[in-house]
């Protein structure tokens, strides 16, 4: 999936770009806006990492699933339980919400993935409308309406860090090895075999590429990532509760995935930066206005920019270069929607 | 004069051009056979004429230009095509099919026609409560033609109405469509890969290479062309 | 055995609501092979709009009546503007389509009427039926007898008239169709607006029960989407006996299973629709697609 582009842009204007996010990541974000942002901002993260795995199966495997946010509730519980009935030290509890989401996506992802297309989409959107009931239904280890109030994880002694702080970094960290590894399984062999499985499932075949291993696999990656998601969003909140894994929650992680770009794994931060603060300044206006702008923004990007707020980065960046080499070329979004084309076939 | 006559009909699939500059005519009460190798443009002409493909040029039918109609407009004007692969709502019984066909039509004529196109196709009686998509693809042929003929067009586009079918069905098949000129003077355009059994039958044949027409003539004489011979009809 | 016996009923007559919603379901995807997910939230737009027309001094049922007309046209609308553009979109497009869809409408809802429930009036009186020695609510006689009529209906409409009949072809084949001169987008339309007329007596129906609000349609779809997959997508028949089947195994398991209880009947819904999709996807009466040369 490398861009028709392999030159990249001069070296003192890439110096400047990674100083200049660097100096945002690093220090404007955690040190210079006030603390309950930084917070807010840790959650982008968080989410941007469950997007990632989102744009997994979804933009690279073509399996469209609404069903994510059942996976950053499961990463989210089993953390919290680990926390407040076991006593665990927080961080300790993230490898293990990843090791049993990933299980969990393996053991649910082989029967979901032999549904195709809408079926898949409609099955994962009903697994979602029933995480609230079942977190409800098992109060005596979930906490059932109450929630659990987890609290937020405190920093080393020898760090000089508040709490906000050292969860965002802790969140920027995970993401930055999300973000890289997904990077990897993208452009390597793996990510070769899931395009090829996406945009010809019977050609692939026929060069051995399984469909249904390859995207239980991923649908099992995707389903780590969400519980890594859950499990940090669990501490920076401080608080789990049935209602905050409602159906919004998939359907906000879709929104973002599309938003973002599906096959932009940049564009899963963009996605989630989205959802964090744009539907908060809808409410301000009115409450009922952040689902409309959900929709409207759902339906407006796929009509104006199919490839997502990604997608157009990229694009501007190759114009850019373009520009500088004396060569402007701007790559049509033709291709990516093209690359997007899951058969609609019924089972 | 023509029942149908087609002047410089153009069409294309994008920037694939399947037809350049046909043109021909087709008398009142006569069949007409059109061959060609695959890809000559013989099933894209038919569809230029019932209007599901892009074209351009003048069509002629009845003394009308239809070459701006839309095909439910063909439809109701009197040319019925049976698509290759049949084309039967395989969903609905072989009573709702026929019934379909007469979409446009009302009034107590619908069931005489009904009643007239099952005698030439006594099997489909038989079935008219079966779903079609159960039929044999002999049937499905049937009731391919006994739909459109429920339109009671009075020209009938038939596209390779032979494909897949066992040679002995064909036959039967052919001498039905004979059959059925000859009682109601029906006018109709056949392509078909089958030139031997078309031509036999036929008045007229046409032969299409690369979206033009290369050969005309009548159907007797086209039988006994050398080159037709050895292309067509597998004589050497 | 009293139990059994109104549970059973009760059953059924959610089953009915599920059915007739699930109809709507498969009228959509019949015609165009969208399962329409925001089949419920147009449902809840429909009982709202009801509500709306009472409120400016309209009956229960004319405002019934109106907001089911409405609804038909606004289906129509849908498809013409949203869903027939999309018949080549690709399956990321038409998700995110009908997800966008379902979002902007709730939140319609909530922007015009407010997330305060409302109360909504029924059909029918309180009390019950004496049927012998057991008790029938009027409630649940009636909304069984009114679905019992829509679905005779129903019935004439496809299988008597030209016009059903026409229906069924445009669904079934849509190139054919054009070639007996039916005009299919037309059909279609139709289609889609008789579902949006389902879905909104589904509303209706339903609103008395758990008021008026705009999530209210949440716990009704999903019982739907399993009825509809039960019975098969594509099988009208499909839709109102996979209705009453996920009706009256709700209300069974819900008081006989109690690990499960009232709190947790929503995962039968899933339960059957993963447990349909994996073992026969066609559902019940649903048709396998068969290529034929």
């Amino acid at each position: 999936m490398s861009g028709p582009m392999q030159k990249s842009f001069p070296l003192w204007l890439r110096a400047i770009g990674t100083v200049g996010l660097a100096v945002l990541l690093l220090y404007v974000i955690p040190f210079a806006i006030p603390s309950y942002l930084v917070s807010q901002f840790a959650t982008v993260l968080a989410f941007g990492i469950a997007i990632i795995g989102l744009n997994l199966v979804t933009g690279f495997g073509g399996a469209i699933t609404l069903g994510h946010g059942a996976f950053v509730a499961l990463g989210a519980y089993v953390s919290s339980i680990l926390i407040v009935r076991y006593g665990w030290y927080p961080l300790a509890t993230i490898p293990v919400a990843a090791v049993v989401c990933w299980v969990a996506g393996l053991c649910l992802g082989f029967p979901a993935l032999r549904l195709q297309g809408l079926y898949l989409a409609l099955g994962t959107l009903v697994l979602s409308i029933t995480v609230p009931p079942l977190l409800k239904r098992f109060d005596t280890l979930t906490g059932g309406v109450q929630g659990l109030i987890v609290g937020n994880p405190s920093p080393p002694k020898w760090l000089p860090l508040d709490d906000s702080q050292w969860i965002y970094f802790v969140s920027l960290v995970l993401a930055l090895i999300g973000y890289f590894v997904a990077r990897r399984i993208v452009h390597g062999a793996l990510g070769r075999a899931l395009v090829a499985t996406r945009d010809n499932m019977l050609v692939a075949a026929v060069m051995g590429v399984s469909r249904l291993n390859l995207t239980t696999a991923t649908f099992a990656v995707s389903s780590l990532y969400a519980g890594v998601a859950g499990a940090l969003y669990a501490m920076i909140v401080g608080f789990v509760s049935p209602d905050t894994f409602s159906v919004m929650l998939s359907l906000s992680l879709f929104v973002a995935a599309v938003v973002g770009g599906v096959t932009s794994l940049f564009g899963a931060f963009l996605g989630s930066l989205f959802i964090q603060f744009v539907p908060v300044w809808a409410s301000d206006i009115d409450v009922a206005l952040a689902g409309m702008v959900y929709g409207l923004s759902l339906i407006l990007i796929l009509l104006i920019v199919p490839d997502g707020l990604g997608g157009l980065c990229r694009r501007i960046s190759e114009w850019v270069k373009g520009a500088l080499y004396g060569r402007p070329e701007v790559p049509s979004p033709a291709k990516v929607e093209n690359a997007l084309k899951p058969e609609r076939v019924t089972p | 004069m023509s029942l149908l006559s087609i002047e410089a009909l153009e069409a294309s699939y994008g920037a694939f051009k399947a037809l350049r500059g046909v043109d021909f005519a087709v008398g009142e009460g006569q069949i007409h056979v059109i061959l060609g190798a695959n890809g000559a443009g013989k099933t894209t002409t038919l569809r230029a004429i019932s209007g599901t493909v892009e074209r351009s040029g003048a069509i002629m039918f009845d003394g009308k230009r239809i070459d701006q109609c839309s095909p439910r407009q063909v439809v109701a004007g009197g040319i019925a095509h049976v698509p290759q692969g049949r084309g039967t709502f395989a969903d609905l019984t072989v009573d709702e099919n026929l019934r379909l066909g007469a979409y446009l039509r009302s009034g107590p004529q619908v069931k005489e026609d009904r009643e007239r196109w099952l005698s030439f196709f006594p099997r489909l009686r038989e079935r008219l409560s079966q779903q079609a998509g159960s039929l044999s693809g002999g049937e499905q042929q049937m009731l391919a033609i006994a739909r459109a003929l429920m339109l009671r067009p009075r020209l009938l586009l038939l596209d390779e109405p032979s494909l897949g079918l066992a040679p002995i069905i064909t036959q039967s098949l052919f001498k039905t469509l004979v059959a059925i000129r000859d009682a109601t003077s029906m006018t109709m355009l056949i392509v078909e890969q089958n030139a031997n059994l078309a031509l036999a039958i036929a008045d007229q044949g046409l032969v299409l290479e690369s979206g033009q027409i290369v050969l005309r003539d009548e159907a007797a004489r086209l039988a006994k062309n050398d080159e037709i011979r050895r292309i067509y009809l597998g004589y050497e | 055995m009293n139990l059994l016996f109104s549970q059973l009923a009760d059953g059924i007559a959610d089953g009915a609501i599920y059915a007739s919603l699930a109809l709507a379901l498969v009228f959509s995807y019949r015609s165009t092979s969208i399962v329409n997910f925001a089949q419920g939230e147009m449902a809840m737009l429909s009982a709202f709009t009801a509500w709306q027309l009472m409120a400016w001094g309209l009956g229960l049922f004319a405002a019934a009546a109106v907001s089911i007309g409405l609804s038909f046209v606004f289906g129509a609308v849908l498809y013409f503007c949203i869903v027939r553009p999309l018949s080549k979109a690709n399956l990321l497009t038409v998700v995110s389509v009908l997800i966008g869809l379902y979002l902007a409408l709730n939140s319609l809802a909530g922007f015009i009427w407010t997330y305060t429930i409302k109360p909504f009036p029924s059909f029918f009186p309180a009390g019950h039926l004496k049927i012998g020695s057991f008790n029938v609510a009027y409630e649940t006689a009636g909304t069984v007898a009114i679905i019992s009529a829509v679905l005779v209906v129903l019935y004439i409409l496809f299988e008597k008239t030209k016009v059903g009949l026409a229906m069924r072809g445009a669904a079934s084949a849509p190139d054919s169709s054009v070639l007996v001169g039916v005009s299919v987008p037309v059909m279609l339309m139709i289609g889609w607006g008789i579902a949006a007329s389902l879905g909104a007596l589904s509303g209706i129906l339903v609103a008395p029960r758990v008021f008026l609000n705009p999530t209210m349609m949440f716990g009704i779809i999903i019982y739907a989407f399993a009825a509809a997959t039960l019975g098969g997508f594509d099988s009208m028949i499909g839709a109102i006996v996979g209705g009453l089947l996920v009706g009256v195994i709700e209300n069974l398991v819900g008081t006989y299973v109690p690990w499960i209880g009232a709190d947790l009947k929503v995962i039968v819904a899933l339960i059957l629709i993963f447990a349909t999709l994996l073992i026969k996807p066609d559902g019940l009466f649903g048709r396998r697609k068969v290529v034929r040369l």
